[in-house]
């Protein structure tokens, strides 16, 4: 089959691989019809997180056609229509059971690894570095699906791949990124990042019933679809975002601030982002913490902060001391994925949400190469690229 | 720009003037030195020691007032201010003929060097200013994607009840809390 792998840094192709097989009888293959790039793909292809070796098929955003199912599995048939989780659940262990499923204790196959880079193991994620199980990912002809008898999402009829593909990953994140907000009807929800993750926070924030719904970027086309679904937006290139989040705020500061931007933030024009840019690059530290940074600053005292960008490793110069004495509460995480799915499903069903407006690309898995450059770039206003296989 | 906030268009639009304004500004001063390379080219070979250079500073003062005619001219300078950097590069390369120890004038011709290396940094930036406000003029519309089928108003806290589902258990509301000290104040 094809698949996209990665071979190290800015390097990905499209290679013929043998197919999966089932290999456990809870296990199923998923003939893949639609995935997708996600920005924390971006992370691996920018050569930034830890534990990934050279021939990794990548993808953790997919959904297809059940092509071959385990013995024991009594979920799932051939030829039901699923969107697969990106993370990998037990279902039966005490995180599971607490619907805690991103960090589920048995799915990491490199538990030892997981133990040691966390303290405590994290799920199994596919396509999605070592430290997590080394999964072969989604952004290939076919996938094999481990405890396929738990997470995967049967999709009904009726309804497109582009309307339920993101139930897998960047709907439910934006969703939990908003929801761990606990939202007041009087509340303003600050979002740093216009990319697909904070498209979805700012939707989730409005159907949440958010006062006021703020989108800080730097792309204008982002910008313009942030505003689409009626949040006011901030271009970080042309205006203080701390002097207008305090002004649209009365001068307090948003009571709630979200950060789906994570660690390769831009070096806005302020110093402390080119001191991050300038360790980066000689390995001093992995995170460029700008935006976390900014919002300790700018959250209102015992606000909340959540953080659905993904972190990979160590944060200098993280002003916690501010953090403490406004006794903000922050809340972060891989999304639980499957706490949501069922919910938002219904949802996008009764036409409260169509996800398919994040979608700007569409293209063939051998123009996969190509589309991560695209999508890193900004190129030709991408926002959200979709391959079929 | 295609539905943002208004103070976000306003700064689109001071960034986009002050953008113009400044390839302006450059226009007229490539007029200006090309009128003098064109009409009085041996003040610069005399004082920049090039003898004998005279046709080809000319020929500089020419393509000046074209690109400053071009830039003056044009509803989007930016190739032409662009086309100012090119220009730049090439006085760059012909000054450092004249860097020759040589060279009597060599003095005059490293301030001429550092002066045009000012002058590039600005014309590089201009540039890049005008792009920039040319991305922001032409960026895709995705001004109708709200995401929202029934639309804005229809969605604003449709899935309300699901706002506090993960508040944290001894988290209540403050208001709720009087702490009896206060209570007793009042
Ligand atoms: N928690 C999870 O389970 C989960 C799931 C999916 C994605 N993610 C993470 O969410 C983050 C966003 O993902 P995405 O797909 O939207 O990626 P993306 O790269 O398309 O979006 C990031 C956006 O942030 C903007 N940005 C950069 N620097 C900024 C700054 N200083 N201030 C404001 N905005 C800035 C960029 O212009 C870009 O539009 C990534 O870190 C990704 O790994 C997390
Ligand atoms: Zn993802
Ligand atoms: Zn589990």
């Amino acid at each position: 089959m094809k698949a996209l792998r990665w071979h190290g840094k800015h390097d990905i192709r499209c290679d013929s691989v043998p197919d999966p097989e089932i290999e456990h009888p809870r296990d199923a293959i998923i003939k893949v019809t639609s995935c997708a790039i996600c920005g924390s793909d971006l992370h691996l292809y920018d050569g930034f997180m830890p534990g990934m070796k050279s021939g990794d098929i990548i993808g953790h955003e997919f959904m297809g056609e059940v092509m071959e199912v385990g013995s024991e599995n009594r979920k799932l048939k051939v030829g039901d229509r699923v969107v697969v989780p990106f993370t990998i659940i037990c279902g039966e262990c005490d995180q599971c059971r607490r619907s805690n499923f991103s960090v589920c204790e048995r799915t990491n196959r490199n538990k030892k690894m997981g133990d040691t880079a966390f303290g405590h193991t994290t799920a199994g994620l596919f396509g999605y570095t070592h430290l997590t199980g080394g999964y072969p990912g989604g952004q290939a002809e076919f996938v094999r699906v481990p405890y396929a008898d738990v997470a995967p999402v049967k999709i009904p009829n009726g309804l497109t791949d582009e309307q339920v593909l993101f139930l897998g990953d960047i709907l439910p994140t934006g969703w939990q990124a908003a929801v761990q907000c606990d939202i007041e009807p009087t509340d303003t929800v600050a979002i740093w990042g216009a990319g697909p993750v904070g498209q979805f926070a700012i939707r989730s924030a409005i159907m949440l019933g958010a006062r006021q719904v703020v989108a800080i970027d730097n792309v204008p086309e982002r910008l313009s679809m942030a505003a689409a679904s009626g949040a006011i937006t901030i271009n970080f290139d042309e205006e203080s975002v701390i002097e207008r989040l305090n002004e649209l705020t009365g001068g307090k500061g948003p009571e709630k601030c979200i950060d789906a931007v994570g660690m390769e933030a831009h070096a806005t024009a302020t110093l402390d982002s080119m001191y991050d840019r300038a360790k980066q690059a000689v390995m001093l530290e992995t995170d460029r913490p700008h935006v976390l940074r900014e919002i300790f600053y700018v959250c209102r005292p015992a606000g909340t902060v959540s953080v659905p960008g993904v972190y990979g490793g160590l944060l200098d110069k993280m002003p916690f001391g501010m953090a403490m004495n406004k006794g903000l509460t922050i809340r972060m995480g891989q999304t639980h994925v499957n706490r949501w799915t069922d919910d938002l499903l219904e949802r996008i069903q009764q036409g409260q949400i169509d996800p398919s407006f994040v979608i700007t690309h569409t293209a063939r898995l051998e123009d996969g190469p190509a589309l991560y450059e695209t999508f890193k770039h900004k190129h030709d206003g991408c926002i959200k690229v979709v391959l079929k296989p | 720009m295609h539905g943002v906030d208004i103070h976000t268009q306003r700064a689109y639009e001071r960034k986009a003037a002050r953008a113009r304004s400044m390839a302006r500004g450059l226009g007229y001063f490539s007029i200006g030195l090309g009128l003098a390379e064109l009409f009085a080219p041996q003040v610069f070979t005399r004082f920049l020691g090039l003898h004998d250079r005279e046709t080809l500073v000319r020929s500089y003062g020419l393509r000046e007032i074209g690109t400053g005619l071009g830039v003056l001219s044009s509803a989007d300078p930016s190739s032409w201010i662009w086309g100012r950097v090119g220009g730049d590069a090439l006085d760059l390369a012909t000054l450092s003929l004249g860097m020759d120890h040589d060279n009597p004038q060599r003095d005059n011709v490293v301030l001429a060097a550092v002066a045009v290396g000012g002058i590039t940094a600005l014309d590089l930036y201009c540039a890049q200013e005008l792009d920039a406000s040319r991305r922001v003029s032409q960026a895709p519309d995705y001004s109708r994607r709200t995401g929202f089928p029934r639309g804005l108003g229809a969605s604003r806290g449709v899935a309300a009840e699901m706002a506090h589902v993960m508040r944290p258990r001894f988290v209540t509301d403050p208001p709720r809390v009087t702490p009896r000290t206060l209570a007793s104040a009042r």
